[in-house]
């Protein structure tokens, strides 16, 4: 709870964000203004320190080569230009994050105010700043940069988290909107500029009909960085959402065409039908060729993570860099950056994440988050400071008429395509849904870079066209980004379910599947899911194969489904505390307690953990007895490069007779049924196990053995009915943990009242298990190395369609 | 045109069907076409072999239980209505129906085609999904990948997330309920059907 009432925490946060700015823009102009000064101190004051460090020049030639005053050692130099094109990007890169800290600090401002709107406002800030302190502003959203730099990473986290059932189920919806739509767009919007600019009185006429286009194909692209930032905050059903993003992710094609088309015969003046006609191949090619090309290296992608078993380290390295050679092969040769690397992101994600260690995947997850999320405000940021650069060139007629242009051909190309599209699907778009898709189309930062593109001279009205463009771009951002949340809290539009995905879901859904398969094989029709079917198991029986390690290939979905979802239930569990006390003396007072629940102390029952039926505390045994089986395949690749020792790593056979032991115990225990102690752990559990364990050598085998049973035995500790698993604890327990704070309230106490017998395992039993655990998932292992965090909605979703 | 014609005349009774299943002449046609496909010998009635006969329905991890939907107990053929019948289940919901309460539930509702499926995994007609009956489904869906343990495992946690009155079965209520984020008329419609 926080201590302070929330406007004083806001006035805090307000008087942070401001100090930061000027900050930041203070340091900014400071070093833009230094480094010359500095630069022109160095060549003597720095090449005579740096000669004095290289002994290698024979000290005469420093007496000759330079007439210099013997001044004072210089204790402390300061050498801006050395370091300054890193420390400027840092700068702007801890700006960005700094703002996105600091906007979450004043709690009513994210609610109205879109994360992007306050970002170009800060951008628009930071660059007054600099124009203020006389300097010039840096071309920050060089195209270069942007493109290169700031878009993959964004395009990227897109395609690798895409949600791929919703998205094939709407392809044609989508495919229409992008190609269609953006066309209709285009020259909808570049011909009646045309036609406005034709009018007398608007000093426009010098404007041709091809660079109208060309402006009109610029801007009637739907932006993919601000289309997410924005639906983001907004929380919308996946159709709509998956339309609009889909939408602006694969009008990259069309733009990357109409732009280059337009282009090059700007020069020329007329556009001949054989253009259009190679224009048209050019598409074709542009958008498949991407997508091939991103195929070929998620392929490989794929490929290569089979073999990183031992190397566990650098696997996300391979997931960045082979997306990003996808990204910049497809940009060489002028075919579309944006589908390839979706194209990549989806292809490879099915194999690597069955061939990578789950903290692999956290890793990918995070840093994909990490890199999309400074992008994202890194590019909302240039916005604002590219608006103060400028230049401007004003023209009211041209500006007004292309925002309403837009606005109007984007309404009449959705509400004509819906018509056309509504005829094919299903599940019809309402007109409600309409709306939604038609003002969700925002403009952003890719249209600006086009702009910046431009040559100069071929395009005399360029800064036009970029005034035009940034007005459109800050309309859409700020009007419609807006309004779009209360608009779609107004109409009542469907939200997105937060409710996760049960088992009951995912098992009726394959059934279905296989159903209409079946139907339609019935009915001889070659329809949705006989291809689909056909896919998979073309998928199962020979792709698979190649790209995905060992015998996890053969492991069916469900199956990975299901143990993902008990590992979570298992985790949440453990985190959400098991502390539900027990009566020390257990074994002997069964039965007691069974005649007298009601004598249990009242603090037992306000901490009551959800019941257990005995077949699920059962099966949540077996699982975790298997996965620990698993275990040893997992985590034995140490090396000098994993941070901390793997608990799991010695002690193995140890571990095998324990659970030997464990099989036993178990079958002793079956009848009882009871509430147990459950030594509370401390939420950081795990964690605090390997830090102990890295600091105390001496324990390490012991410390390793009872952390091992905190994360995985907790699970059975919270069920009331798993007196074994309590058994195991005090094993380990037993074994001097005595320092670790586990158990060690209960452990001592249980053993003596227990007296339990262990008698010598039986092989057949042992056997059986190991064997399941050959079967069984390693999911199960990697959702145990690693809680991870609670609300991953795309982990949920089955890998293929 | 005139073929159609031709066709939808040596079908019996072929308007009733037509308004029982809201199918078109044209529809009609093209079912008829393919139920002469199937029927080899041309006795007017498809027996299990002729469904059997279709390769890819072999393939199916619920192929017969597909097959065994198309008769009704105790019969050994399938007559065109009765297939026609069937396949009205899977034709894409009118959502201009009118509602009205005096007219039975139209056969591709939403409720029909849940109907449908429960009664799939239902084999032995008593109301009710028992554990028995979903691990039989689940067995024939995942093909021997797995063992029974886990078969077993994930059967009851299925029953135990689905089951709200405790019985330890699933009842059509539940099995409603349990399905009623998903699309239904999206995901049991064949677009061809329409």
């Amino acid at each position: 709870p926080p201590h302070s009432p929330p406007s004083a925490k806001g006035c805090r946060g307000l008087l942070l964000l401001v100090m930061l700015i000027f900050l930041e823009g203070t340091v900014l102009t400071l070093g833009a203004a230094s480094s010359p000064d500095i630069s022109a101190q160095d060549n003597t004051g720095g090449g005579h320190d740096r000669r004095d460090d290289h002994r290698g020049i024979a000290g005469s030639h420093e007496h000759t080569n330079y007439t210099y005053t013997k001044k004072a050692f210089p204790v402390l130099s300061l050498d801006y230009h050395h370091i300054q094109v890193p420390f400027e990007i840092s700068l702007w890169v801890l700006l960005a994050s700094l703002m996105k800290l600091g906007f979450h600090l004043i709690p009513r401002l994210s609610s109205i105010v879109p994360e992007s709107c306050l970002l170009i406002v800060v951008g628009l800030l930071v660059g007054g700043l600099i124009k203020l302190a006389g300097e010039e502003v840096p071309p920050v959203l060089d195209s270069n940069l942007f493109f290169l730099c700031l878009l993959p990473p964004i395009i990227l986290d897109a395609g690798y988290f895409l949600p791929i059932r919703p998205f094939m189920e709407n392809i044609g919806t989508i495919l229409m909107f992008a190609v269609v739509g953006t066309l209709w767009n285009a020259f909808f919007v570049g011909g009646l500029l045309y036609a406005v600019c034709q009018i007398e009185g608007t000093y426009l006429s010098q404007v041709e009909l091809l660079p109208c286009l060309l402006f009109g194909s610029i801007i009637s692209a739907v932006d993919p960085v601000a289309v997410l930032a924005v639906f983001e905050e907004i929380h919308i059903n996946e159709l709509l959402h998956i339309l609009v993003f889909g939408e602006s992710l694969l009008n990259d094609a069309v733009t990357v065409v109409l732009y280059h088309l337009f282009e090059e015969y700007s020069g020329a003046g007329e556009v001949t039908p054989m253009d259009v006609v190679l224009g048209v191949i050019c598409f074709l090619i542009v958008s498949l060729g991407g997508i091939a090309v991103g195929a070929i290296y998620g392929i490989l992608a794929a490929f290569t993570s089979r073999f990183t078993s031992h190397t566990r380290v650098i696997e996300p390295l391979f997931v960045f860099v082979y997306s990003y050679m996808a990204y910049l092969s497809a940009e060489m040769f002028h075919l579309s950056g944006i589908m390839a690397l979706i194209a990549c992101g989806a292809v490879m994600r099915p194999y690597v994440e069955a061939n990578i260690s789950h903290k692999s995947h956290t890793t990918v997850k995070y840093f994909l988050k990490m890199w999309s999320s400074v992008s994202e405000t890194l590019i909302f940021i240039f916005l604002g400071v590219a608006t103060v650069a400028g230049p401007h060139a004003w023209n009211w007629t041209f500006v007004s008429v292309t925002v309403i242009l837009c606005l109007v051909s984007r309404v009449i190309g959705v509400v004509g395509l819906t018509f056309i599209i509504n005829k094919f699907r299903i599940v019809k778009l309402t007109t409600k849904d309409q709306f939604i898709v038609a003002y969700g189309g925002l403009r952003g930062a890719i249209a600006f870079s086009l702009g910046y593109l431009l040559d100069k001279d071929l395009f005399p009205m360029r800064t036009m066209f970029l005034t035009a463009i940034i007005t459109e771009i800050f309309f859409t951002v700020f009007v419609q980004g807006m309004t779009i949340k209360p608009l779609v809290d107004l109409l009542a539009v469907k939200k997105k379910q937060e409710a996760k995905r049960s088992i009951n879901e995912e098992i009726h859904t394959q059934f279905l599947d296989h159903l209409l398969t079946g139907i339609e094989d019935i009915c001889g029709h070659y329809g949705h899911h006989h291809w689909k079917d056909k896919l998979n198991r073309f998928n199962k029986k020979y792709i698979k194969k190649c790209l995905i390690a060992g015998e996890r290939y053969k492991e069916p979905q469900l199956i990975a489904f299901y143990h993902k979802m008990e590992f979570k239930q298992a985790i949440e569990l453990v985190e959400s505390g098991g502390g539900v006390k027990l009566p020390s003396a257990m074994p002997s007072q069964v039965s007691m307690q069974n005649i007298q629940p009601k004598k249990l102390p009242p603090a037992v029952a306000e901490r009551a953990l959800p019941q257990f039926t005995k077949g699920r505390e059962e099966e949540i045994r077996k699982i975790l007895r298997s996965n620990l089986q698993k275990t040893r395949q997992r985590l034995r690749s140490y090396n000098r490069h994993t941070l901390v020792a793997d608990p799991f790593e010695d002690g193995w056979n140890d571990f095998l007779l324990k659970k030997q032991r464990m099989i036993e115990l178990e079958k002793k225990m079956t009848e009882m049924s009871n509430y147990l102690t459950v030594p509370a752990a401390p939420p950081d559990s795990p964690t605090m196990c390997r830090a102990r364990l890295a600091s105390d050598p001496n324990a390490f085998y012991n410390i390793k053995a009872s952390s091992e049973g905190v994360p995985t035995i907790q699970v059975d500790l919270a069920s009331p009915q798993s007196p074994d698993s309590v058994n195991m604890l005090n094993e380990f327990s037993k074994r001097g943990a005595t320092d670790q704070g586990l158990g060690q309230r209960e452990g001592a106490t249980r053993d003596e009242d227990q007296g339990l017998m262990m008698k010598p395992s039986s092989a057949g039993k042992v056997e059986k298990g190991e064997e399941d655990g050959g079967n069984k998932n390693p999911g199960l292992m990697r959702c145990l190395s690693d809680p991870g965090p609670s609300n991953e909605d795309e982990e949920d979703e089955p890998f293929l369609p | 045109m005139g073929s159609t014609n031709s066709t939808l005349s040596k079908i019996p009774n072929v308007e009733e069907l037509m308004q029982e299943t809201g199918f078109t002449p044209a529809h009609i046609v093209r079912l008829y076409d393919r139920f002469e496909a199937l029927d080899k010998e041309k006795t007017g009635h498809l027996r299990p072999q002729d469904f059997g006969a279709i390769n890819r329905l072999a393939m199916n991890p619920i192929g017969d239980r597909i097959i065994g939907a198309f008769f009704s107990p105790g019969q050994e053929t399938v007559d065109f209505h009765s297939f026609v019948r069937i396949l009205a289940h899977f034709r894409p919901a009118d959502k201009k129906h009118p509602k009205d309460p005096s007219m039975p539930e139209p056969v591709n509702s939403r409720t029909s085609k849940l109907k449908f499926a429960f009664q799939l995994y239902d084999q032995d007609k008593d109301g009710k999904i028992s554990r028995a009956e979903l691990l039989q489904v689940l067995r024939s869906m995942l093909e021997m990948q797995v063992t029974e343990e886990q078969l077993e495992s994930i059967a009851d946690r299925t029953i135990q997330e689905a089951d709200l009155d405790k019985d330890d079965a699933i009842s059509f209520e539940e099995f409603r309920k349990s399905l009623e984020k998903v699309n239904i008329d999206h995901k049991m419609s064949i677009r061809f059907l329409r």
